[in-house]
């Protein structure tokens, strides 16, 4: 076990030092950020002035080895358009994006999971095959748009819930969450729908195909020869068997439902992280858009690192083949 | 049961609008990214200062500068100028309006650490300010600068006791002053107790991505504002942040999409819509080794005066105004819409293809050649389209012409290393007059002088800088704006750069409100009234 632990962990920090690079290197070549930044007017004395305080007259090798060398004493750079260090202007905006994916994470679960051992244990129902068509509509509707059609139809045309925004937020646990008025709760009812609609398609149909796999199991048949209710069967000798690589998907989608709800805060003009990333990469906020994706690798890798640690207790033989191998 | 409710809710509504009457939402299309007004010179960071903070003079809704925190002003020689500051204003937290807030927040200026775009570039002319009791300032430059008194609406002016200063502040330029005490950063303006300024609403939070509320400043030496609460959005998406209007969710919006515009009239609400000073123009790479021009055996034709005009000849510019910007837009002759400051009513280049290629063929191009335009495609209003059609304009008179759009972050470094023999691009002139513009986009290019800083074309005409320059020392305002129509006429002669059209800004807003357009495209909560 502890070999499998510290080989995985290995792969874990090369995969991290692998995206440091590539990221650097990618922002590096995008643009001249003080061209962005600062006012026209500004004379060109001014503006040399302003590109030598951010470090930007300095070779890219000199500006990485700085990057990596602040990087190990956790700081990720100041930001450029707020003047403060990169990672607290990230993480002023963390909170709103782990309520919305955590949110739209229990809709799609909540919800996939029921429906799809709903389609897998009657495939051929009425029932089963609406679940099955809808979900290939959850996948295929681009998120933009489908996000545009929920503000218009909610909050446009009915005028039930509002168009964005977070709306009023209280303190909990030290954070400002929504979740707890009626009126935050309000506000984030469309843009969980819309990040869970796809995840909840995904779940749909995986949770569909291995309960059609599993119910076929002889022990599921022995389950229901001995006369086991079949509220029972369903509940203990199915869930359970089908739930391996439904939190595997769960805990890859996680991390990218945090990662990467760009699109939906866009569309809802939710003050989260990825609204944040877009907003710095239109202003070539280097240091900000360094440290957001260092910080979405970090969750990523550590989020696949539990995963695979998680099913190692579920199911033995992972442990024991990986530690032959 | 269906009948008892109704009265209950007709309270509920009536008790909601009462309330709502008193509240004001608006949806702006980009964040301040900080409540410091000193910290990034930036549209976006201006408007939402100048609700709390107030400068000594004053620009109105069409850039002409008047009385702010200073009643008057006068030059007394070409280096020093008398501020008389207005008498019986406080600051939100009760103190004193004085000379020294004035000192004070001009010695913090080049003080802000980690500011993307310093307000130096107004202070770096500065020598001395003295104080002459309590609402007499003397300031004095080190060299004539006109512009003073427009330059001072864009500095805000911060409580020296709200900051910690001592007693005595006294001027020392380049951050040498004295008794400022320990200067606050600017995350510090987060707070309402720090960011104290003399404006009509004072800041009550910000929460950034999210909204700045600001509240009504009952003390206001102005009288005191229409609205009770505040509350400024960033939607920077413009497709919600119209939906956001037509849900009810905010009041107000700044820059619909004008294809939208249609849409947001039918469903009832007030839309109003000014000129701005933003000019959309051409400029063209006037050296002789200029990139990506084919089919001229190595030479540039843009150095050639007649060519350039031939290009402002075939560009129909009413096309382009009524197909491409729906209207909202007005075709341009010069550098700044008349009548502002230095405009001279020049009229505006035909649309003469057949004029175009005559004098192509005389410069010596009768097959015409080949180019890149270069353009942002999301900086301006609708800014690619109105490329490829110039483009296609530009194709009809034998000039093959492709059209490079990038994303701004990256056009602009592009341009900056002159990589585009022809590019597209916008200025808005933040003083509204006419020495702005020349200095920035026409002026010789001149590192020591900081002139022609976007001037990526590197236009020069030896004759028109000597007039800018003569203009930039002149106090006397009918003066200098002799030399600066002289000057604007020679560049534009000369086709130095090749104006298209004057953007307009659109606001969206229910119809019990109303907002007297401006210039400088600023959303002034403050100036956002109830409609008679």
């Amino acid at each position: 076990m502890i070999v499998y632990l510290i080989r995985r962990f290995g792969q874990s920090l090369l995969a991290i030092a692998a995206m440091a690079v590539l990221v650097f290197l990618g922002v590096y070549a995008i643009g001249n950020p003080v061209d962005v930044l600062i006012n026209p007017e500004a004379t060109q004395a001014e503006i040399a002035a302003t590109t030598e305080r951010l470090g930007l007259d300095k070779p890219l090798y000199e500006q990485f080895g700085i990057f990596v060398v602040n990087m190990f004493q956790g700081d990720l750079g100041t930001s450029f358009v707020f003047g403060r260090p990169a990672m607290d202007v990230i993480l002023d905006r963390l909170p709103a994006t782990m309520e919305l994916a955590m949110v739209a994470l229990i809709l799609s679960v909540g919800i996939g999971v029921p429906l799809g051992v709903w389609a897998g244990l009657r495939p051929d129902s009425i029932a089963g095959r609406t679940i099955m068509g809808g979900s290939i509509l959850g996948f295929s509707l681009p998120n933009f748009w489908q996000g545009m059609l929920l503000i218009l139809v909610f909050a446009v045309l009915l005028g039930w819930l509002p168009a964005g925004g977070r709306g009023t937020t209280t303190e909990f646990l030290g954070m400002q969450v929504s979740f707890l008025t009626l009126d935050g709760l309000s506000h984030m009812i469309l843009p969980a729908i819309n990040l869970a609609l796809f995840k909840m398609s995904l779940i749909i149909r995986l949770t569909r195909a291995n309960t059609r796999e599993v119910v076929l199991q002889d022990y599921v048949k022995f389950a229901r020869a001995k006369g086991i209710s079949s509220r029972r069967v369903v509940m203990v000798h199915i869930l359970k068997n089908i739930m391996i690589p439904v939190i595997t998907i769960i805990g890859l989608e996680l991390g990218s439902m945090v990662a990467f709800a760009i699109v939906t805060e866009t569309v809802f003009a939710w003050p989260g992280m990825g609204k944040l990333l877009i907003d710095s990469i239109n202003l070539l906020d280097r240091p900000v858009i360094v440290a957001y994706l260092m910080l979405t690798v970090l969750i990523i890798v550590s989020i696949n690192l539990f995963v695979d640690i998680l099913y190692s207790i579920l199911d033995p033989r992972v442990r024991l083949s990986e530690m032959k191998g | 049961m269906k009948l008892r409710s109704i009265p209950l809710l007709a309270v509920l509504l009536a008790s909601g609008t009462a309330l709502q009457a008193q509240d004001l939402s608006i949806g702006l299309k980009s964040e301040a990214t900080s409540m410091d007004p000193q910290f990034h010179q930036l549209t976006t960071n201006i408007q939402v200062a100048l609700n709390i903070f107030e400068a000594l003079t004053k620009q109105d809704a069409v850039q002409k500068v008047g009385p702010g925190l200073a009643s008057e002003w006068e030059a007394t020689d070409d280096t020093t100028w008398r501020f008389t500051l207005r008498d019986g204003v406080t600051f939100h937290n009760g103190s004193p309006f004085t000379a020294r807030d004035v000192i004070y927040s001009f010695c913090r200026i080049p003080l802000v650490e980690n500011s993307p775009s310093p307000y130096t570039i107004y202070t770096g002319g500065i020598v001395n300010m003295t104080a002459e009791g309590d609402h007499t300032l003397i300031i004095e430059t080190e060299k004539a600068n006109p512009l003073l008194p427009t330059e001072m609406s864009s500095l805000p002016i911060l409580s020296a006791d709200a900051l910690g200063a001592e007693a005595e502040v006294t001027y020392a330029p380049n951050g040498g002053c004295e008794g400022l005490g320990e200067v606050p950063q600017s995350p510090a303006f987060n707070s309402p107790d720090i960011a104290v300024g003399t404006g009509p609403y004072k800041l009550e939070s910000y929460t950034r991505g999210a909204e700045v509320v600001l509240a009504r400043n009952d003390e206001y030496w102005g009288g005191a504002p229409d609205w009770e609460r505040v509350t400024l959005r960033p939607i920077t998406s413009d497709g919600p942040r119209v939906a956001a209007l037509l849900a009810g969710d905010v009041d107000m919006i700044e820059s619909p999409p004008i294809q939208d515009v249609p849409r947001v009239e039918d469903a009832g609400f007030k839309i109003v819509d000014a000129l701005s000073n933003r000019i959309i123009y051409l400029h063209m790479q006037q050296l002789e080794d200029a990139p990506d021009i084919t089919g001229t055996d190595g030479k540039n034709p843009l150095m050639d005066a007649k060519v350039r005009e031939a290009i402002s000849l075939a560009i129909n510019r009413e096309a382009i105004v009524d197909r491409i910007m729906g209207g909202y837009a007005v075709a341009a002759g010069e550098l700044l819409p008349p009548p502002m400051f230095g405009t001279t009513e020049r009229p505006v280049d035909p649309y003469d293809p057949e004029k175009a290629k005559e004098l192509l063929a005389e410069a010596g191009y009768p097959d015409g050649f080949g180019l890149t335009l270069g353009t942002p495609n999301d900086r301006y209003i609708n800014d690619e389209q109105v490329a490829q059609a110039v483009a296609q304009m530009l194709e009809r008179i034998g000039i093959t012409t492709k059209v490079d759009a990038v994303t701004a972050s990256q056009f602009f470094s592009r341009r900056n290393n002159l990589e585009f023999p022809l590019y597209m691009a916008g200025w808005g002139a933040s003083s509204g007059e006419m020495s702005n513009p020349l200095k920035a986009l026409l002026a010789t290019y001149d590192e020591g002088a900081g002139l022609g800083g976007t001037n990526a074309g590197r236009y020069s005409n030896p004759e028109m800088d000597e007039l800018l320059k003569q203009a930039m020392s002149t106090i006397d305002d009918a003066e200098r704006e002799k030399l600066l129509q002289e000057a604007e006429t020679l560049a534009l002669d000369d086709h130095g750069l090749i104006p298209l059209h004057y953007e307009q800004t659109v606001w969206a807003m229910k119809s019990d409100l109303s907002y007297e357009p401006r210039v400088d495209q600023y959303t002034l909560a403050s100036e956002v009234k109830p409609a008679e």
